[in-house]
């Protein structure tokens, strides 16, 4: 598996992450490539829903960020995010989804060293991990099965 | 159960209500739901192991909320829900009549919604003890085990969704998968399909359910989908510690915070 | 073709089930770890229930499967292409083990499959299908298929029909053409019938159903539905776990460029079920629902397509989570 290159796709707030990943840019800092970042109003929007579409088009991994506690544009979409990532996390654990492949952060607009840190570290792990072959299984099973009695 | 049979049968007599909601006998050994509306035959209703369907959800259905006044036998999960249905301004407190039931099946004097708080204040919120022990005997497997073991229960799934509508919380009048703009979950059923259906009916429910089992035992084909959202009941009372249903002005838990919320997970 | 009947040890059925399982896909009643009856394809003969009342669903998905893919699209820019289904491709299935009910349930699934357009899905997967039946010996409370016109060991819907001896072994009636085909795979397996009662299950008859029939017919405005359906959730557990529900929903599924049409069991019982879009619904609510139920079945069946659009399972009412029993309303009904 020398040759796997992680997909990790980034659900990122606008105000923060997304102006920190932009920073990381301007700062000339170098990180690795396998991120794709989707930007959002906000982490209050979003969805845990969307984190389980990642996985199912092909992702191996997944990072959602967003602004510091106390620091939302929106004053308290991040406190609702926290619990619903609390719950969202202890859920997957429950359901055996691997929640290694999820890397949860609040990087500020101005920490663009700490989102390419964030990256890196992801991709890495993921990298140890592989892909996340028994996600793209269940996905690829479950195409066969309606077709089953054919 | 000549108290209970009493009480309906005054309360429908002076028109406090218009209807009791209870349960009665059926052709087979099967109790069901039962709506009262004419004193002469509360004499059906009775009150014993097998009434085992949660009642609550037929507080927010239209035809039943027809009838008028509602009157509704209830145990501690019923009880519970009402809270809930209230707290979520679904019903009005002084709408309803409660006609509690003890844990061993006795009638209950629960005057108002302070009386059924304390009620429930007193009794043991946890989940039962019989789904703790499936709970423990999941907890205790690695996660690719329990991922298998989700996997081969939720392909049976048919997509019937009776699971939803046993729920007396999800009373949604359009649930996110009648929703089709984006498609959140597909029409179909199919093994992976059926998980993220099972995955977002649980995070709906989380902070919100109150552990009655109902949803599974809905299930026709016998998926212990509620040992999803019991699990959720556990973890919301090791992080938040609340249980849900206790008090007519508790918010659900995903639709508030607290700024010191631990979590241990978030770099 | 004319009926012949035959005897079959019980260790011949193991031969001949061994037999079929080795050649082709074998859907058979197997006892689930928690105790649910399922059919599935070619489990151990080891495995196969011949003692089940029920199964929970019912076999329907052989011929009617719960998700069927229509057809199969790209979009370009300017043109779509469609690729269609290679019906050739849908194989023989065998049924074994299906009780006369059930079994009875694929004329009536056809005649509505039939009625005005052949559905060419439907059809094929009904022609490549063998039914192996197996009469009742066990019944409960909710059987009533004498109250629809049928028996415990009635032989529609089955090519062979196989019914249990006082002896334990097995009455073979060879009732087609496709029965004679599996005969003939090894016809010494097939002895002459030696004499020995076949043990039938008793259900006592409930209603009389053309007196029911007779009765919807001015039914319509009853107060009966709404006293009957308050309890109703609207689950739609009912449709999905009776062999002869055959509404379907159909859906386009897209992702990027290229996508898929199929078709998915529907249920009278949901709120959503004849919604038209602009809001209006022409049941819009449960009574109204399961007034369809009854009546689909009972009343408008037999006058369109000359069928009873029940079997008396009981499966919708043992699976139903609130207790709605359908034969104890068609009792009522017939004395409306
Ligand atoms: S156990 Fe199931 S039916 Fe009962 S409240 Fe929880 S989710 Fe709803
Ligand atoms: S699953 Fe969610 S959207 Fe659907 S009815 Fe329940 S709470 Fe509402
Ligand atoms: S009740 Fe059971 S089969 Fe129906 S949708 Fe829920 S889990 Fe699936
Ligand atoms: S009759 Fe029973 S199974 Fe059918 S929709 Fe109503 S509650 Fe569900
Ligand atoms: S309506 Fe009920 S009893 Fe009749 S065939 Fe369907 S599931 Fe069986
Ligand atoms: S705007 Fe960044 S988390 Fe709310």
């Amino acid at each position: 598996m020398s040759d796997f290159e992680p997909k990790v796709v980034a659900f990122v707030c606008n105000w923060c992450t997304y102006a920190g990943a932009d920073l990381t840019g301007t700062s000339r800092i170098k990180y690795a490539s396998n991120v794709r970042i989707i930007r959002f109003p906000c982490t209050g929007r979003i969805d845990f829903m969307l984190l389980l579409k990642a996985f199912a088009n092909g992702a191996d991994g997944i990072i959602v960020s967003g602004c510091h506690p106390n620091d939302c544009h929106y004053t308290s979409g991040n406190f609702h995010a926290k619990r619903r990532w609390i719950m969202f996390k202890e859920l997957m654990d429950f359901m055996g989804i691997d929640m290694n492949r999820i890397t949860f952060s609040w990087v500020s607009a101005a920490e663009g060293a700490k989102w390419a840190d964030v990256v890196n570290t992801t991709v890495t792990r993921i990298r140890e991990l592989g892909p996340y072959v028994s996600y793209k299984e269940l996905v690829n099973k479950s195409v066969e099965e309606e077709v089953k009695n054919e | 159960m000549n108290s209970l049979i009493t009480r309906a049968k005054e309360l429908l007599e002076n028109k406090s209500v218009q209807v009791v909601i209870g349960y009665e006998a059926g052709p087979t050994s099967v109790a069901r739901p039962a709506f009262i509306t004419d004193p002469a035959k509360a004499g059906t209703l009775i009150y014993d192991e097998r009434c085992v369907q949660n009642l609550a959800v037929y507080l927010t259905k239209p035809e039943v909320k027809h009838l008028g006044k509602m009157a509704i036998v209830a145990t501690l999960p019923v009880m519970r829900s009402i809270m809930m249905l209230i707290s979520e301004q679904q019903i009005f407190a002084d709408s309803i009549v409660v006609l509690g039931i003890s844990a061993d099946g006795s009638l209950l004097d629960i005057a108002d919604v302070k009386v059924m708080q304390g009620y429930i204040e007193k009794s043991d919120l946890g989940n039962p003890e019989k789904y703790k022990e499936l709970l423990a005997e999941l907890n205790k497997l690695s996660p690719e085990e329990r991922f298998a073991f989700w996997q081969k229960e939720l392909s049976k799934c048919i997509k019937c969704y009776a699971c939803r509508q046993a729920c007396p919380m999800c009373y949604c009048t359009r649930c996110t998968v009648e929703v089709n703009q984006p498609q959140w979950i597909p029409v179909q059923s199919n093994t992976h399909g059926n998980m993220e259906w099972h995955i977002l009916r649980a995070m709906h429910l989380a902070g919100r359910c109150i552990s009655c089992g109902e949803c599974g035992r809905a299930c026709p084909v016998g998926i212990p989908c509620h040992l999803l959202t019991m699990h959720l009941v556990d973890q919301v009372h090791n992080y938040f510690n609340v249980y849900a249903g206790t008090s007519e002005k508790m918010s659900s838990v995903l639709s508030t915070f607290e700024p010191n919320d631990k979590e241990s997970f978030i770099i | 073709m004319e009926t012949t009947r035959k005897s079959i040890r019980k260790q011949s059925l193991e031969k001949l089930y061994n037999l079929l399982s080795a050649s082709r896909k074998v859907y058979a009643p197997v006892i689930a770890p928690d105790k649910q009856v399922e059919y599935k394809y070619n489990p151990d003969f080891a495995e196969v229930t011949f003692e089940h009342i029920r199964s929970t669903l019912s076999v329907k998905n052989v011929v009617f499967p719960k998700v069927e893919n229509l057809f199969f699209y790209s979009n370009a820019k300017t043109e779509s292409t469609i690729t269609d289904i290679d019906l050739n491709k849908i194989p023989e299935i065998v049924l074994w083990g299906t009780h006369p009910c059930d079994n009875a349930a694929f004329d009536i699934l056809r005649s509505i499959f039939s009625w005005d357009i052949n559905d060419e899905f439907f059809s094929k997967r009904f022609e490549k299908l063998v039914v192996i039946g197996l009469s009742c010996h066990l019944s409960d409370e909710y059987c009533f298929c004498t109250s629809v016109g049928l028996t415990p060991n009635s032989a529609k819907g089955s090519d062979i029909l196989l019914s249990r001896l006082q002896n334990g072994d097995y009455q073979a009636e060879i009732l087609t053409e496709k029965g004679n085909g599996i005969v003939t795979l090894s016809p010494e397996l097939f002895e002459p019938i030696s004499g020995e009662e076949v043990t039938v299950t008793e259900v006592k008859q409930k209603f009389n159903h053309e007196q029911v029939t007779v009765k919807l017919a001015s039914a319509f405005e009853n107060r009966f539905w709404i006293e009957n359906s308050l309890r109703c959730i609207g689950c739609g557990a009912c449709a999905y776990v009776c062999p002869t529900c055959a509404c379907f929903d159909i859906q386009d599924e897209t992702k990027g460029k290229n996508g898929k049409r199929y078709r998915s069991w529907d249920s009278c019982g949901f709120g959503l079920f004849t919604l038209h879009t602009s809001g209006h619904n022409p049941r819009q609510v449960q009574s109204q629902r399961w007034r369809q139920r009854i009546m689909h079945k009972f009343s408008y069946m037999p006058e369109r397509n000359e069928s009873l659009g029940c079997v008396g399972c009981g499966r919708c009412s043992s699976g139903c989570p609130v207790d709605m029993n359908i034969a104890e309303q068609l009792e009522a009904l017939q004395n409306i």
